[in-house]
């Protein structure tokens, strides 16, 4: 099979800005981007700049944007993403600095990881032998613990995108396999810090680092699961939570949801509201401020579902 | 100036382990590493890690199934403490927060392995060494020790008593060298095989280690012995882990002949690897085999327990062989995958040189002699790792001052930019894809004296050729091609070593068959072989094996 890479190359010495290379090569059809890349590297142009080391998605270390798409080029297809005679575009990963063509700056990824203590914290002493856990529980963990930490979620975050700051996606499941361990006894200090600023209230739903992670860790799920957690731990004075509360207030009362009411209701109080106070005018013009909200017919039903889910909760427990 | 007590040189689960047991100890420590420490290879171990936990099993069963594993070249002394330590290792990992299979009372669950007469295998699904590995780098994190991410050693530096005091390194990033004093370096560099073609490791074993202390004049022992992994994938080498047969997988040959009733009438599937490799390649070779493979069938095991416990076998299957092993028999073959030998070290991970320790597969303490148990590779990181980052941790404490020359530095700066400047000349992939070759075809599951020699001859070629790789990259960032370029003459020095020490062999133990010399010898032969650097080549050598209460038996599984 035969394919063109187009390859966005940058080398700090030479380039001033990014610019565009193509390699043709011919590949066995079961190669995938790493294989073709790999062969470019070996016998046309021995300056392009990869990481690579394991070749089958457990070390993590060629994550990069393969079609506009963050994933790892070992476990991408050629036959899949080009197909003979064609083109396949190959990016490094993104919401990271570039070091040089396909490699990009590790030190602000590692950074977010270690910056949910990323590490086992049991309360007293160890047990003589091991922790008794229900395999069930180890089987949940692993979920998360299948992470390789490749950050092909970090490159197709959109939040990362907009604000660096974020934790991101892969440091946000490392933490919550510490949260859903059962030997882990430091939860209520984790989702404390989590619900903090740049936490998992920041993150967005858009699915992206569920669609793109090849080990299928599902970052997005663990966020979630972690709010759910955080909210019933009682980490409530943030704007996420009070978010979700008001959403949830706002249908018992109407039936639907009150756009104006969450959004007041989700800010700490009348400084805060008064801050936003330009983003709600220019809302308004904009006519996303809706002037009447009228509860919807037969709100009273709505209510008695809320009622009813309440008891049952209730009787669960 | 750089400077520490202890400097460990690599950052797989060896490599981590001793960090943290020095670190413990009180002694200034940093981790250097040619790539992050989850990158390292200790992820690719799937199956599991080896104790004799359970009541019904003794440390004394493990150790003497290890032993007849290695076919009585492994050292009994190093191989009780590997046995013994194994239970205690398993617990602090599980301590540390390793997700372990659990059985149904909440505590560990563990599975047959090969070559083993228990089930003494604990494991993470099939995933256990990217487990323990990220684990290990939990902890590592939890005790911020200096970590020099992404930078290359290409020279270990001695002072004037010729003791290794620090090394000097290419940091990756910038291509700026540096020395970095210590008072001790801990080798943890991991295995060689990328100077065999195909091989199941991944692309940075190189072998820098071995190579860089053997240049030192460090021993390399028992180098002959390379392990070929029963079962590997056709296309690219992917190795299908060892698990699968612990589970209960098949081989059959072309005839649909579970054919290791002929081999290993005992233990079938399940005879220690070096076994297993044989029989296929006999099988291949006289005509049984399917487009140069046997059979590796799965069906009967069940979707739902492939998916469990085998998940990523399938995907691997799936992805690299076009098979679904819950409906098809899947092709593989022998392929090469550990070096039992390497450098020689004591039980505290001691070398013959001052100052250098060293530990995992880089090392030969020696507890896999002829051939390695499966699992057996995780517990040996995680035991004399420990014990290397303790000894070394210790012996600094009564070492002076470091005094080493910066010409170390300077005469290293020159190197590299000779090499830089070098007219363009072969490629350097090239040159490893032919080493590669020959050393799959002429030093593999079978030997003889005529191709040993041909393969001795060849790789003399290849090291002639080497002065005339060029580096096509001419810049310093990131320079992967430069850093190709130096672990090229690292893999070439070695493969010219398991060559000599493969002729020096003449007999055939645990993965080292010689067609011409068949039998085990016992009398000329229960011994290690030692390979010491000249400028003219490997000088061989032999040393005792040391044997405690296991006399040397026939080996029948």
């Amino acid at each position: 099979m035969k394919v063109t890479l187009r390859v966005k190359r940058y080398d700090p010495e030479r380039d001033r800005s990014p610019r565009w290379q193509e390699y043709t090569v011919e590949v066995e059809d079961y190669a995938t981007v790493l294989d073709a890349l790999i062969k470019v590297r070996e016998e046309i142009d021995e300056s392009l700049a990869l990481r690579c080391s394991c070749r089958s998605h457990i070390c993590g270390s060629c994550a990069m944007r393969i079609n506009q798409k963050g994933g790892l080029a070992c476990k991408t297809k050629l036959a899949e993403v080009a197909g003979d005679g064609g083109t396949v575009v190959v990016e490094p990963a993104g919401n990271l600095p570039v070091v040089k063509d396909l490699v990009v700056d590790l030190v602000p990824f590692f950074d977010k990881v270690r910056a949910v203590d990323p590490y086992l914290q049991p309360a007293g002493p160890p047990p003589e032998r091991e922790y008794i856990a229900s395999n069930e529980d180890m089987e949940n963990v692993k979920g998360a613990m299948a992470c390789i930490l490749c950050g092909a979620c970090v490159s197709d975050c959109t939040v990362l995108e907009v604000d660096p700051d974020f934790l991101g996606p892969a440091a946000l499941a490392k933490a919550w396999r510490f949260v859903a361990d059962p030997r882990d006894a430091a939860d209520e200090e984790r989702l404390g810090a989590l619900s903090e600023r740049n936490g998992i209230w920041d993150c967005t739903h858009c699915f992206m680092c569920v669609e793109v992670c090849p080990k299928d860790v599902k970052p997005m799920e663990r966020i979630l699961d972690l709010r759910r957690r955080a909210m019933e731990a009682g980490f409530k004075n943030n704007n996420g939570s009070r978010h979700s509360d008001a959403f949830v207030e706002t249908i018992r009362e109407s039936g639907r949801l009150d756009e104006t009411k969450v959004a007041i209701r989700s800010t700490s109080g009348l400084g805060e509201l008064l801050s936003w106070s330009g983003v709600g005018l220019r809302s308004f013009l904009h006519g996303k401020v809706p002037l009447s909200h009228k509860p919807i017919p037969g709100a009273e039903h709505v209510r008695k579902i809320f009622d009813k889910l309440e008891t049952k909760a209730g009787e669960a427990q | 100036m750089l400077q520490h007590d202890v400097l460990v040189v690599g950052a797989g689960l060896a490599g981590m382990r001793a960090a943290l047991e020095a670190k413990k100890q009180g002694v200034d420590v940093a981790i250097m590493s040619k790539v992050y420490p989850v990158r390292s290879h200790s992820n690719a171990a799937q199956g599991g890690i080896n104790a004799a936990l359970s009541e019904d099993d003794s440390w004394e069963s493990h150790a003497f199934d290890t032993v007849k594993g290695s076919d009585y070249l492994g050292d009994q002394d190093a191989i009780e403490i590997l046995a013994k330590e194994a239970p205690q290792a398993i617990i602090e990992l599980e301590n540390f927060g390793v997700t372990f299979n659990r059985d149904e009372r909440g505590r560990l669950g563990s599975r047959n392995f090969g070559g083993a007469s228990h089930a003494r295998t604990y494991f993470v699904g099939d995933f256990t060494g990217q487990a323990i590995l990220h684990v290990m780098f939990e902890q590592l994190l939890r005790t911020g020790l200096t970590s020099y991410d992404e930078w290359f050693v290409t020279q270990l530096v001695k002072d004037d008593s010729g003791a290794i005091r620090g090394v000097v390194a290419m940091d990756i990033r910038t291509g700026q060298l540096h020395l970095v004093k210590a008072k001790a370096v801990v080798l943890a560099t991991g295995g060689m095989g990328r100077v065999y073609e195909p091989s199941t490791n991944a692309l940075i074993c190189t072998g820098d280690g071995m190579a860089l202390a053997y240049r030192a004049g460090a021993l390399l022992m028992d180098m002959e012995m390379v392990q070929f992994h029963p079962t590997t994938l056709k296309a690219n080498g992917a190795l299908l882990s060892e698990a699968a047969r612990g589970e209960g997988a098949y081989l059959l040959n072309k005839d649909g002949e579970r054919f290791m009733f002929k081999y290993a009438p005992n233990k079938l599937e399940l005879a220690s690897r070096d076994v297993v490799s044989r029989a296929e390649q006999i099988e291949i070779n006289e005509g049984r085999g399917v487009d140069g493979c046997v059979l590796f069938d799965l069906r009967h095991l069940g979707a739902e327990k492939i998916m469990e416990r085998l998940p990523q076998i399938r995907e691997l299957a799936l992805e690299f062989a076009g098979v679904d092993i819950i409906h098809e028999p899947v092709p593989v073959r022998p392929g090469m995958h550990y070096i039992m030998g390497g450098i020689k070290t004591d039980v505290w991970g001691k070398t013959n040189l001052d100052g250098l320790f060293a530990a995992g597969e880089c090392a030969c303490v020696n507890v896999h002699g002829g051939n390695r148990l499966g699992a057996n590779s995780l517990l040996e990181t995680v035991v004399f790792g420990k014990r290397a980052g303790a000894a070394a941790a210790e012996y600094v404490k009564s070492v002076g001052d470091v005094r080493v020359s910066e010409a170390w530095l300077r005469d290293e700066e020159a190197r590299i930019e000779g090499l830089l400047k070098r007219p363009e000349g072969e490629k350097a992939a090239a040159l490893r894809l032919e080493m590669g070759q020959t050393m799959t075809r002429n030093v593999g599951v079978f030997r003889t004296g005529e191709q040993l020699l041909e393969a001795q001859a060849k790789i003399q070629e290849l090291k002639q050729r080497y002065q005339r790789v060029s580096v096509g990259d001419k810049g310093r960032i990131f320079n992967t091609n430069l850093q190709f370029v130096l672990e090229l003459e690292n893999m070439l020095d070695l493969a010219e070593v398991v060559v000599a020490s493969a002729l020096f062999r003449t007999e055939s133990r645990g993965a080292h068959t010689r067609l011409d010399y068949p039998n085990r010898d016992d009398a000329n032969w229960l011994k290690h072989t030692v390979a010491t650097y000249t400028a003219a080549g490997p000088k061989l050598d032999t040393r005792p094996v040391t044997i405690t209460r296991w006399e040397p038996q026939e080996r029948k599984y």
